[in-house]
Formats: structure tokens, C-alpha cells, sequence
């Protein structure tokens, strides 16, 4: 029953959930959306109609993302007017202050600046920053491609380390299989802070292999390598265990038994079935990536949206700190519908059977 | 019942029952050593967290400017940070605090997560419905994005810190707290409970709540050590509790500066989270096990 939270390093309390086997099958109970009933089954009975329906809850996920964001920002303590002309010691004229609000519209009800920032949320209007005095849109699109770039290279890496370690020692005997699953307990276990000096230090600073800071490929290396081993072990335990469940399968014997070569079996059957429960995590791999990427392009001062996102929550520069969370939680949305996808090309299964990519 | 286990005995059918044996003797002896490295690792935090001075050879805000950027030596094993402090001492000092950071976030995340997820396994469909939205939507946060977020709004302090890490938790445990109530509610032994005619309130105290929260203490002991872990990248970034105070994350922090000159600032306290961590998830798993062998029985 456990056995997927068995494989989870401490770095796994939030992947848990995803391919958590307590959470009962949504599409089988009386799910919350049960009154449209009929037109929600014809819907997912055929691929785009699931497609559309995943968008449409995206959607909606996303304007209750933005509404907590909005409503946080007003939680904060003290004028936020006064928090853009230096703080209450900077003591600038109340007609200054005046303008600042009504620049900013302050001076609005809290339900007509809602309005105004959900409408410029869906014309790509993130207000402007309060530090930088620049359109957070801007910023971000500036910032991001950096990041997205580390974030990809590193899910790269982090599949390359979790099936290279299922193919090389997973179902196999002897001490190849412990060495290989210990060696993953420990790389998940590292944290970006450590890992990311260690190798600093070691390729940087002392056998200057690699450049410590350069914006170019060469410059890729080190933060892609911090950011992908962890998520790769992780990765890896969890293909390892459905790779031992499915080399026990009948296919694999009636495979070998038709002279196909064990490593043609291993690589072309098995790994098919182990990848999946992989595939459905890389979204929210993708997220633990660009949460990472926070610390990472810290220690190795890359250009990104992390270190942008860092100066901001330091600086308290609200309107900036929201449009990179919700810019953020755009990307991992959009991802997890990828990976959704990914999951039925993987698994032709997946496209007859109801709802089954959940 | 684990990979481990079983892996050898699929991959070699006609092996002969006695190099079988042998190897699952190796296996026992192999976890066993593990469970007994992992328990002293955190006894052995634990005592630095609740005796320090037992451990720690100097006072851990000492200056000595003499010795600073010391690499380390017998005099110091982890070497010395700028102002010439005991780095062993001040790793030594901070697992109070770096500790107590890590189980205080535990305690709100988890406390956030029961009132969510009883409210969503037994508070009827309506109640589900919400509780399933409002964890989805913490989920749009990953990681420690909401605990950055929380930081933005009410500044960096070691309270805020701890806040932010345990709402950042709050949610994959909220799931797991929900789906086991769902999953104990409807089992035959609370259909007994309540063939017997048991008071709702009783079969809620008696035979509900034990049952789904029992699962939730070995994945409490895997969390102590992702909260750490969170609080301590936090503390890296200066959002924590700051220098001088011997901290794990503020330690940290400090050593970013100096990177180049003085890699066992950072090394030394970064490779002490990563040996404490490891060995929870090793006694967590343990845990784990042991509690699926005795349920199965």
C-alpha cells in the first residue's frame, strides 16, 4: 500500500500526493463534480474533450491562485504608498504620497483594484514593480528564458541519472541493485545549497574545470548538475520499484521465451511500464526544479527569475514577488498538462480507459 | 513487501535456496547497520540540540580574530569562520534551533493539514469539494514558493521562517490526512463499529482518527527532515534568522560570502543537514517497514 512513499526521500512529502495510492480513484468515487454527470462523461470519453476539460480546471486554478496572491498583498502591515517612497523614515509630503496612490490606484475600493488586476492579469499586465519601477511583465520576460533553460537541462539530467540507474543495476542480483538504490536514497537526500557549493568549489574554484560565473552552455553545467542530481534520485527510486513490479510481469517471460535478448526486454518492454509513474511526477518535478532554482542561481549568481524573485522578497517588492509566483504557477500548470500527455503517448492504455490521466 | 527484498529472488529464480538465504542474512545485517548508524547520528543531534555544551569544545560566539578563515586542523575539525569562531561548535550549538525551526514548521503544517483533511474526509461532499480545490491550489506553490511568498508579506524573521516552511508542508500532508480518512471511513471495521451501534462521537475518537493517523508518524519523521531542509535554504538566502547566532541556515548564509576563501563554512554545516536527514528518512523507513509487517500480520 506504502510503497511509494516508502521510495520517497525526505524531499517527498509533497510528491507523495500525486501518485499517492491512498488518495481514492477520483473518477471512480461520487466525485465533487458529480451533478452534469452525463455531459462530463461524454466529455472525457474522447481526448481533446479531456484535454479541454484539464484546461478549463487549469483555469480556474489559476484565477484562485491570483485572488489569494491579490488578497495577500493586502495583508501587509503599513501603506503600501509609503513602502514605495522608502518606508514611514523617509517622510515624504502627503501630496506625494497622494499622487503615489493614485498612481497605483490605492485610492480605489479593494474590489475595483481586484478587478483591475484580474483584467490586467489576462491582458499579461502584471502591474508594475514598486523597487524597479518597471513593468513586472517586463522583468519576467527578461528574466525567464535563463531559468527555463536551467530548469530544462536539469529535468534532462535528472532522466538521464533515473533510467540510467533503473537499466544499469534495477531487478538485477547480487549487490548491483543495493548499491544502485542506496546511491539514490543519497542523492535525493542532497540539498540544493550543499550540492551547488560542493560543486563549486571542487570544478570552479579548485581544478578550474568550468567557469564559476559565465551566462554561456559552459556556465550551464555546474547549476544544471545541482539542480537535476537530486531530483534524478528521487526520480530514480520511484522508476526502480515499478521497474522490479513490472520485470515480475508474464510479458517479460513470454518476451525471453520468444529469443528476444534480456537487455532488448529490459530497455524496449520493461522500462515502457517503470517510466510512467516517473513521467506523471516530472510535473511536479518541473516545480521542485524552479523552486530549486531559487537557491541555485543564488549560489552560482545566474541571470533568472529566481534570483529576480529573491531581491524582491528581500526588498518586499510585492506587485514583483506576485507576478513571479503567478508566472510560476502558470509554468508548473501548463507542465502538468504536458506531462498528462505525455503520460498517454507513453501509455496507450491510458487513451481508452476513462479519465485515467488524472 | 520492498524492492529491496524481493529484486534477487526475480532476477535469479533457480538460485539455490541457500545463497538465497545467505543473501537475505546480508540484507537484514546491511539494514540493521544502517538503522543503527542512522539512530546514533540523531541521538547524537539531538543531544547537541538539548546539552550543547557536552559536545561543543569552545562558546560558539567566542571571537578570535587571530584565527579567522582557520582551515580545519585538530585545534578546530571544522575549521574556523571569519571572526575566528569554532565552526564544530557553532554546527554543535545550532541544532537547538535548527531543530527546534524544523519541528515547530512540522507542528503547523500538520496541524493546518488535520483540520483540512478531517474536514474534507468527513465533512460530507461540499466540504470535500472545497478542501480538494484549496489543497489544489496550494499545490500551484511548489516547494518553498509559498513560504517565499509568506517571507515577501510579513519580512524575514525565525518566526516567519518557521510560519512560512510549515504552511509550504501543509499541503502534501493535508492530501495524505484526507485520503487516509476517507480510506478508514470506509472500511469494514468502521462498518462494524457502527453495527454495534457505537456513537458516531466514539467510532470518530476510537476507531477513525488512530487508525488514519497512524500511517502519518513515520511520514512525520521523512517531513522533520524536508522542513529542516526548507528552513535551512531559507536561512542560505539571509530570509532566517540572522548572523551571529549559531543557526544551521544562518551559518550558511554567512559562508555563501566567503565561498572562495573558506569552502568548510558552508561544507561543514551543509554536510551535517544532509548526514541528520538521511538518517530520518533511514529511521523513517524502518518505521515504515515495521508498521506494514504489523499490519499485515
Amino acid at each position: 500500500m506504502t510503497a511509494e512513499t516508502t521510495s520517497s526521500a525526505p524531499a517527498t512529502v509533497g510528491p507523495v500526493g500525486p501518485v499517492s495510492p491512498e488518495e481514492p480513484a477520483q473518477p471512480a468515487g461520487p466525485g465533487p463534480a458529480a451533478p452534469p454527470a452525463a455531459l462530463l462523461a461524454r466529455l472525457r470519453a474522447s481526448l481533446p474533450g479531456r484535454i479541454a476539460l484539464r484546461v478549463l480546471s487549469a483555469l480556474v486554478l489559476l484565477w484562485a491562485v491570483a485572488t489569494i496572491v491579490f488578497f495577500l498583498q493586502h495583508l501587509v502591515p503599513g501603506d503600501p504608498a509609503l513602502a514605495i517612497l522608502g518606508g514611514a523614515s523617509a517622510n515624504p509630503p502627503p501630496e506625494t504620497v497622494a499622487a503615489v496612490r493614485a498612481q497605483y490606484g490605492f485610492d480605489q475600493p479593494l474590489l475595483v483594484q481586484y478587478a483591475d488586476f484580474l483584467g490586467g492579469l489576462v491582458r499579461g499586465d502584471l502591474g508594475s514593480s514598486y523597487t524597479m519601477k518597471e513593468p513586472v511583465a517586463r522583468i519576467i520576460a527578461e528574466q525567464i528564458v535563463p531559468t527555463l533553460q536551467l530548469t530544462g537541462a536539469s529535468l534532462a539530467i535528472a532522466w538521464a541519472i533515473a533510467i540510467g540507474s533503473t537499466l544499469l543495476t534495477a531487478a538485477r542480483p547480487g549487490l548491483a541493485a543495493r548499491i544502485g538504490s542506496g546511491l539514490e536514497v543519497v542523492l535525493a537526500a542532497l540539498p540544493h545549497f550543499w550540492l551547488g557549493v560542493v560543486l563549486l568549489v571542487v570544478f570552479a574554484v579548485t581544478l578550474q574545470w568550468l567557469p564559476v560565473v559565465d551566462d554561456g552552455p559552459a556556465g550551464l553545467v555546474l547549476p544544471a548538475l545541482t539542480l537535476g542530481v537530486p531530483l534524478g534520485g528521487f526520480l530514480a527510486q520511484v522508476t526502480r520499484d515499478e521497474f522490479d513490479a513490472a520485470s515480475r510481469q508474464p510479458f517479460v517471460l513470454s518476451a525471453l521465451s520468444r529469443g528476444t535478448r534480456p537487455g532488448d526486454v529490459r530497455w524496449r518492454h520493461v522500462l515502457r511500464h517503470a517510466a510512467l509513474p516517473g513521467i506523471a511526477l516530472s510535473g511536479w518535478g518541473l516545480g521542485s526544479l524552479i523552486s530549486g532554482a531559487v537557491v541555485v542561481e543564488v549560489i552560482f549568481s545566474r541571470q533568472g527569475i529566481g534570483q529576480v524573485l529573491v531581491t524582491a522578497v528581500t526588498s518586499q517588492d510585492l506587485p514583483l514577488v506576485i507576478g513571479v509566483t503567478f508566472v510560476v504557477a502558470l509554468v508548473y500548470v501548463i507542465a502538468n498538462i504536458l506531462t498528462d500527455l505525455a503520460a498517454v503517448a507513453v501509455d496507450p492504455r491510458l487513451r481508452t480507459s476513462i479519465g485515467g490521466a488524472s | 513487501m520492498t524492492a529491496l527484498a524481493t529484486a534477487p529472488e526475480t532476477a535469479a529464480p533457480a538460485a539455490g535456496s541457500r545463497s538465497r538465504a545467505r543473501r537475505a542474512r546480508r540484507a537484514t545485517a546491511l539494514r540493521s547497520a544502517s538503522f543503527w548508524l542512522a539512530a546514533v547520528v540523531v541521538v547524537l543531534v539531538l543531544l547537541a540540540a538539548v546539552a550543547p555544551g557536552l559536545l561543543a569544545p569552545q562558546d560558539p560566539l567566542e571571537i578570535s580574530l587571530g584565527e579567522s578563515f582557520d582551515a580545519p586542523s585538530a585545534a578546530h575539525v571544522f575549521g574556523t569562520d571569519q571572526s575566528g569562531r569554532d565552526v564544530f561548535s557553532r554546527v554543535v550549538h545550532g541544532a537547538g534551533q535548527s531543530l527546534a525551526i524544523g519541528l515547530g514548521a512540522t507542528a503547523i503544517g500538520l496541524v493546518g493539514a488535520i483540520v483540512l483533511g478531517l474536514l474534507g474526509g468527513l465533512g460530507g461532499r461540499l466540504a470535500d469539494a472545497s478542501v480538494t480545490r484549496v489543497i489544489e491550489v496550494l499545490y500551484a506553490f511548489p516547494g518553498i514558493l509559498l513560504a517565499l511568498i509568506l517571507i515577501a508579506v510579513y519580512g524575514s524573521s525565525a518566526l516567519t521562517q518557521m510560519v512560512a516552511v510549515g504552511v509550504a508542508t501543509m499541503p502534501g500532508y493535508a492530501r495524505m490526512v484526507r485520503g487516509q480518512v476517507l480510506a478508514v471511513k470506509g472500511s469494514l471495521y468502521v462498518e462494524s463499529a457502527r453495527a454495534l451501534g457505537h456513537s458516531p462521537a466514539r467510532i470518530l475518537t476510537r476507531t477513525i482518527l488512530p487508525n488514519a493517523f497512524r500511517p502519518l508518524t513515520v511520514l512525520v519523521t521523512l517531513g522533520v527532515g524536508q522542513a529542516i531542509v526548507w528552513a535551512a535554504a531559507l536561512g542560505f538566502l539571509g530570509m532566517g534568522v540572522q548572523p551571529p547566532t549559531a543557526e544551521w541556515g544562518a551559518m550558511l548564509n554567512a559562508g555563501r560570502t566567503y565561498i572562495q576563501q573558506a569552502w568548510w563554512m558552508d561544507f561543514f554545516p551543509g554536510i551535517t543537514i544532509v548526514v541528520f536527514t538521511l538518517s530520518l528518512t533511514v529511521l523513517g523507513r524502518h518505521l515504515q517497514r515495521a508498521a506494514d509487517s504489523g499490519a499485515s500480520r
